[in-house]
């Protein structure tokens, strides 16, 4: 395959999920809903009854919300394979004469820029309701960096989910399914002292709260731990094995 | 080079232990409209699927517009277009945008990719909703945009699986027409369809499939010679079985139907006189044009009625 050509081809589709993000409103705003409640639930009904040590809650609370947000808006590649998948578009662009897993790549750029857009917002509603953030300019870069990889890692792993998956249904409760538990055993919206032994195992060492953690030493100066380096790290090799993994699925999936 | 824009030689596919294909073959004259004829689940949409290069066949040849399917898929998809059972549609750009978008796929230069999407949208009657997004498109208005975007690099091999499935009476005609006048303009086209009528109307060139197999082909009018003309039912008011041992054909009891499958004019003269002289009362005469189900009937001695039930439950 010529790359000038795929390069073309990843070109179109990304901007024809681009437009996407412009056209079909009610996603962004359904990816927004879910944490602007849990970020309200938390900082006004659970919030005062959480120890988090020298920090208020918001400012504990905001980089939870952040990459929770992040792993929503991510996860909505999973639908748009499917959907894709099922209305026949995957159909008609492998009768092209295109490298078809562009397709994918221009998913997971829309991620890229819809999460961009929505990390603003939820930083935005943040400022309103207390955050006070003490990062520099080169802090705020770092943050915008692992947020970047950290969609891109969840987008990836979404396309996957997607390819096999293949229905609208099936696609919600996967999302929910991994989305879920790995917000909630994270240090997102407690920290992981008080949880269970198990729980508290899985929880301190899983990506999430590396993330979580490297966001909120970098926006509000909490310790950070060997976090920084490891939430990289887990991104990287995630969209080292996940890329591969989706461009596999995709070619050799064949319509039932 | 050949005069064959499609070559189809010993096809054969199976999913798993299903055997869809079970070795087709047929041949499409440049400019010619073929037709495949069959019910539900006979192999229809899996012969456009890998004509398409969707799916590999397991055995077997094809060459559309002399590339060989299997071995330069990328040649083959480089001139055709393929218009799937449901329209492949982006819904949530404009049909001026999805035009545009497929023909940038086809790797045309953007000026002539909007240039060609403008004609195109003026021959399917689709200016005025060309700024509107897809997802507010009647379903007919789909068809057309679905049709439109496999047409936009003018490729020389059109696939129509189905393509009037579906539709409303006047969007059906409106899909004939169109594909027509894309055929007298040098167009291949190979279209499936469940619809005798449609096959007569539009095609040079008929073969009729049932479980993976070719069991008749030839012209409209070499077909209809095999199954003959007009079906002709007679609904008697007295004596149903000693109308059928009169005249002949099949009874239907419940309908109090006497139902031939070669019934022209002449056979109707003579089973009215013959009906007369036995003393059964008629009530009504009809005469209708060969369905799919009378070809099946004729060819198989099963309808494809039957034949998709029981389609339906092998895959139970």
């Amino acid at each position: 395959m010529n790359i000038t050509l795929a390069l073309h081809d990843c070109g179109i589709l990304t901007k024809r999920s681009l437009k996407h993000i412009i056209k079909n409103m009610d996603q962004l705003m359904g990816i927004l809903i879910m944490p602007t409640v849990f970020l309200l639930l938390f900082r006004y009904v659970f919030g005062g009854a959480i120890d988090t040590g020298g920090t208020t809650y918001i400012n504990f609370l905001i980089a939870g919300i952040l990459v929770q947000t992040l792993a929503f808006g991510a996860s909505t590649a999973t639908f748009n394979i499917v959907l894709d998948l099922q209305r026949g578009f995957v159909d008609r662009l492998r009768s092209l004469p295109i490298w078809s897993p562009s397709l994918l790549v221009g998913h997971v750029v829309a991620d890229l820029v819809r999460n961009t857009l929505s990390g603003i917002i939820m930083i935005l509603v943040g400022l309103l309701i207390g955050f006070r953030p003490t990062a520099s300019i080169h802090e705020w870069f770092l943050v915008l960096g692992l947020a970047l990889l950290f969609t891109l890692a969840i987008s990836w792993l979404s396309v996957i989910l997607g390819l096999l998956v293949r229905t609208l249904e099936a696609a919600q409760w996967a999302n929910f399914l991994i989305v879920f538990p790995l917000t909630f055993a994270s240090s997102a919206f407690v920290p992981t002292d008080n949880m269970h032994p198990v729980i508290r195992v899985f929880a301190e060492n899983q990506p999430f709260t590396h993330v979580i953690t490297a966001m909120r030493a970098w926006l509000v100066g909490t310790p950070i731990g060997n976090s920084g380096w490891l939430a990289f790290v887990w991104c990287a090799g995630i969209i080292i094995v996940s890329i591969p993994v989706a461009t596999w699925l995709f070619k050799r999936y064949t319509p039932k | 080079m050949s005069q064959n824009a499609i070559i189809v030689k010993d096809l054969k596919k199976s999913f798993k232990k299903l055997k869809v294909l079970k070795g087709i073959n047929f041949s499409v004259k440049k400019g010619n409209i073929l037709a495949i004829l069959g019910p539900n689940g006979a192999g229809k949409t899996t012969t456009v699927r890998i004509l398409s290069t969707l799916i590999k066949p397991d055995s077997g040849l094809a060459l559309v517009n002399n590339h060989d399917i299997v071995k330069e898929p990328n040649l083959v998809r480089a001139s055709i277009g393929l218009t799937g059972q449901y329209a492949a549609v982006d819904e949530y750009l404009n049909g001026e945008e999805n035009l545009e978008m497929m023909g940038r796929l086809y790797h045309l230069p953007k000026k002539d990719a909007k240039h060609r999407a403008r004609e195109l949208l003026k021959q399917f009657d689709l200016v005025d909703a060309s700024k509107r997004a897809v997802k507010t498109y009647s379903g007919g208005m789909r068809r057309r945009l679905d049709l439109a975007m496999s047409l936009i690099a003018s490729p020389p091999v059109v696939f129509l699986d189905e393509p009037t499935t579906g539709l409303d009476p006047p969007s059906r005609l409106m899909m004939w027409t169109t594909i027509k006048k894309l055929a007298a303009k040098g167009t291949t086209i190979l279209l499936t369809t469940q619809y005798m009528e449609e096959a007569d109307n539009l095609a040079n060139k008929i073969i009729v499939i049932d479980e993976g197999k070719v069991i008749a082909e030839g012209t409209s009018d070499e077909l209809k010679k095999k199954i003959g003309s007009e079906r002709l039912e007679i609904t008697v008011t007295g004596d149903l079985q000693r109308a059928a041992k009169v005249i002949g054909g099949r009874v239907d009891e419940q309908r109090q139907t006497i139902i031939i499958a070669q019934g022209g004019v002449e056979k109707l003269k003579e089973a009215l006189a013959k009906l007369e002289t036995a003393n059964v009362k008629v009530e009504s005469i009809s005469l209708h044009k060969p369905t799919l189900d009378d070809v099946f009937l004729t060819l198989t001695g099963h309808t494809a009625t039957q034949d998709a039930e029981r389609e339906a439950r092998r895959k139970k």
